[in-house]
């Protein structure tokens, strides 16, 4: 046999050779992915508890919110029936403040359901493993954020007979809607976007209903489990079908949540009002979508975690990404907040010049310093490893930041408006106490779409988590000679 | 033993992933056809260990894809230019910049619609019977144990031969399951 001198490894030892430092442990220790000996059986033990716990011994905890959330979604019922029955004129939008709270919320909740479209596919395609802890209620997070955004355009079109409007029919005159009108490529990004999300889910959700129904005890489980299941048995042959189809799905998914908050971000740019109309307004909604859907996670997850005991399975590595995530997507929004100022004053527009000065300065500028604090200042704090992995000062930020991404769609849309072309009709608008009813009941809505999901669906990815255990290579645990 | 007429397939369970991975290799190898291979998760490379060909799914998708933009650009130009023109600030009727985002939206939504439809269809679901679900062992195989079941129809099944190669790689379980 013939050796290369510069291929021979003197006096192995272990496969360490000579000069190799040897190191008590690994130079860097990661922090896992998962937490404690788990294995298969565990995970699912885990995660069922929640779904598999009887009626009557519903943690209480979970029976107050649910009270409290569903009232206030009840409520938010009977404000719809009475704005239906009233008119718009009970929200505070007059001229030349036309557009209000309808857009504002409509805005905030399609930007938060980002963060799940962003955790399921876009780290999906770049082999983020620890998303696989925390997709599941994130996709949730996102039909239910989604759900509250459609109400707002739907009710607020003040002659409700007409919504028929809003989609690619003709109306009574053989007239078609608008192709070439940003308002009706929202329609069809947003609801694509539902659509595809609520697909997305649905697929990753069936082997784990499965799981629900195999453990299921009483009828009733069986049978609603049973159907949702469609029958999954776990087959090589289904998983090789359905792994191609969820790649793809994550696939079409990317680009379409760049595309949904790009074509939200066109109802405002691609108006002529100073304010509005910067190029800067596609990638800046986007990363600011991103930015309110992470915290948004956040907020949901920790108190989460805790209720549920998945403290195993969502770990401080997760909350840490989290953070970072928040962190870079809050100094790209504060990028572009420093980036329309430096625009409006290098136009030499004075229109432009104008609107940005009144924004920072004029009637509304409590409302914009807020927004740069909760958004741009605090997130800050995250480059501090301390602070990052603190769960207290996590969940405050996190909700700074949710606050802070709704004054920045107040922001855009108020302080744009209030001051128009001609003085005479400026105004400063105030919302109405039904304006501030209505955002209140959009959160209820969530919440308790929000609890019923975690107390009956599995709220992580069961078969995704076993997937990146280490004891689910087939190799592991193999020897690898020479 | 048991009434061949009635038997289905035989099922036998196995603990690890390197245990239903070589099994799997095995059974391949011994050149069964009908024969399936179940996992509470896709056990990686388990398809080219059993010998599967890649899905033809994105093939599917591709059509859907390509479908939704032409159907959707050629639907907004005849609304636009010929059905009902209207002058819209001034811009041609065949204003194509302004129909990209909807055909863009339109290709997404038939895409991703024949993914998920086109995957449960490959896998001729919903099919809420299966003569797997008979078992009880079975229960687990959404949980934390891997099985293989030979059907009983397949040219090379043999009751006794099909049992001892299971058991040779490693089955943990057996079962005969019945119609």
């Amino acid at each position: 046999m013939v050796v290369k001198a510069a291929q021979m490894q003197p006096e192995m030892v272990g496969g360490i050779a000579r000069g190799d430092m040897v190191f008590p442990e690994d130079l860097v220790k990661r922090e896992e992915l998962i937490r404690g000996p788990q294995d298969f059986h565990s995970i699912t033990e885990r995660v069922c508890q929640m779904a598999e716990t009887p009626f009557l011994q519903t943690p209480r905890g979970w029976m107050i919110g649910f009270a409290c959330a569903s009232s206030i979604a009840a409520m938010f019922v009977c404000l719809i029936g009475y704005l239906i029955w009233e008119g718009i004129g009970i929200w505070g939008n007059s001229n030349p403040v036309f557009w209000a709270f309808d857009i504002i919320n409509f805005v905030f909740w399609v930007g938060i359901g980002h963060a799940g479209t962003l955790i399921s596919a876009i780290l999906f395609l770049l082999r983020q493993k620890w998303r696989t802890s925390i997709n599941r209620y994130s996709e949730a997070m996102t039909i239910f954020a989604v759900i509250c955004a459609g109400i707002f355009p739907g009710i607020h079109v003040g002659r409700i007979w007409t919504i028929y409007w809003l989609f690619p029919v003709p109306n009574q005159m053989d007239m078609w809607p608008n192709f070439r009108s940003p308002l009706l490529w929202d329609l069809f990004a947003v609801g694509t976007y539902f659509t595809v999300s609520l697909v997305f889910w649905y697929v990753g959700l069936v082997p784990d209903i499965a799981t629900l129904r195999d453990r299921a005890k009483n009828n009733i489980a069986k049978y609603a489990y049973g159907i949702a299941a469609l029958g999954w048995r776990g087959s090589m042959r289904h998983w090789l079908h359905y792994e191609r189809a969820y790649l793809l799905l994550a696939a079409l998914a990317t680009p379409l949540v760049l595309s949904v908050h790009s074509v939200v971000s066109f109802d405002f740019a691609v108006a002529q009002l100073p304010g509005w109309h910067t190029s800067i307004f596609p990638p800046y909604f986007v990363a600011g979508a991103i930015f309110s859907g992470f915290a948004m996670v956040q907020t949901l997850m920790l108190p989460a975690r805790k209720w549920l005991g998945l403290k195993d399975i969502v770990t401080m590595k997760h909350i840490e990404n989290m953070n970072k995530i928040i962190l870079v997507t809050g100094t790209m929004v504060g990028y572009a907040y420093a980036m329309e100022f430096f625009i409006a004053w290098y136009s030499g527009n004075e229109y432009e010049s104008f609107a940005f000065i009144n924004r920072a300065f004029g009637p509304y500028a409590w409302a914009y310093w807020t927004m740069v604090t909760c958004n741009v200042i605090t997130p800050q704090l995250f480059w501090f490893k301390k602070l990052r992995t603190s769960i207290a000062v996590s969940f405050v930020l996190s909700i700074f930041v949710n606050i802070g991404m709704w004054f920045e769609r107040f922001v855009i849309t108020v302080t744009s408006l209030n001051r128009d072309f001609l003085p005479s009709s400026w105004h400063y608008y105030q919302p109405t106490i039904f304006d501030g009813l209505f955002l209140l009941g959009s959160f209820g809505l969530f919440f308790t779409l929000f609890l019923l999901f975690i107390r009956y669906l599995p709220a992580i990815a069961m078969s995704e988590v076993k997937a990146v255990l280490p004891m689910a290579n087939p190799h592991w645990g193999e020897k690898h000679d020479g | 033993m048991m009434d061949n007429k009635t038997v289905w397939g035989v099922l036998a369970q196995f603990e690890t992933t390197h245990d239903i991975y070589h099994a799997c290799e095995k059974v391949r190898d011994a050149g069964y056809k009908k024969w399936d291979a179940h996992a509470p998760f896709p056990v990686h490379g388990l398809d080219k260990a059993m010998g599967l060909k890649p899905s033809v799914l994105p093939w599917m998708v591709l059509v859907a894809g390509t479908t939704g933009a032409t159907l959707a650009i050629w639907f907004m130009i005849w609304v636009s230019a010929y059905d009902y023109p209207l002058n819209i600030g001034g811009k041609p009727t065949w204003s194509i910049p302004a129909f990209i985002p909807v055909m863009f939206e339109v290709t997404i939504l038939f895409s991703a619609l024949t993914t998920a439809f086109g995957m449960f269809f490959l896998n001729r679901l919903p099919t809420w019977n299966h003569p797997t679900f008979s078992s009880k062992a079975f229960e687990r195989a959404t949980d934390d144990k891997f099985f293989i079941v030979i059907e009983s129809s397949d040219p090379a099944f043999d009751m006794n031969k099909t049992q001892s190669l299971l058991k040779s790689a490693g089955a943990s379980h057996f079962e005969v399951l019945e119609n």
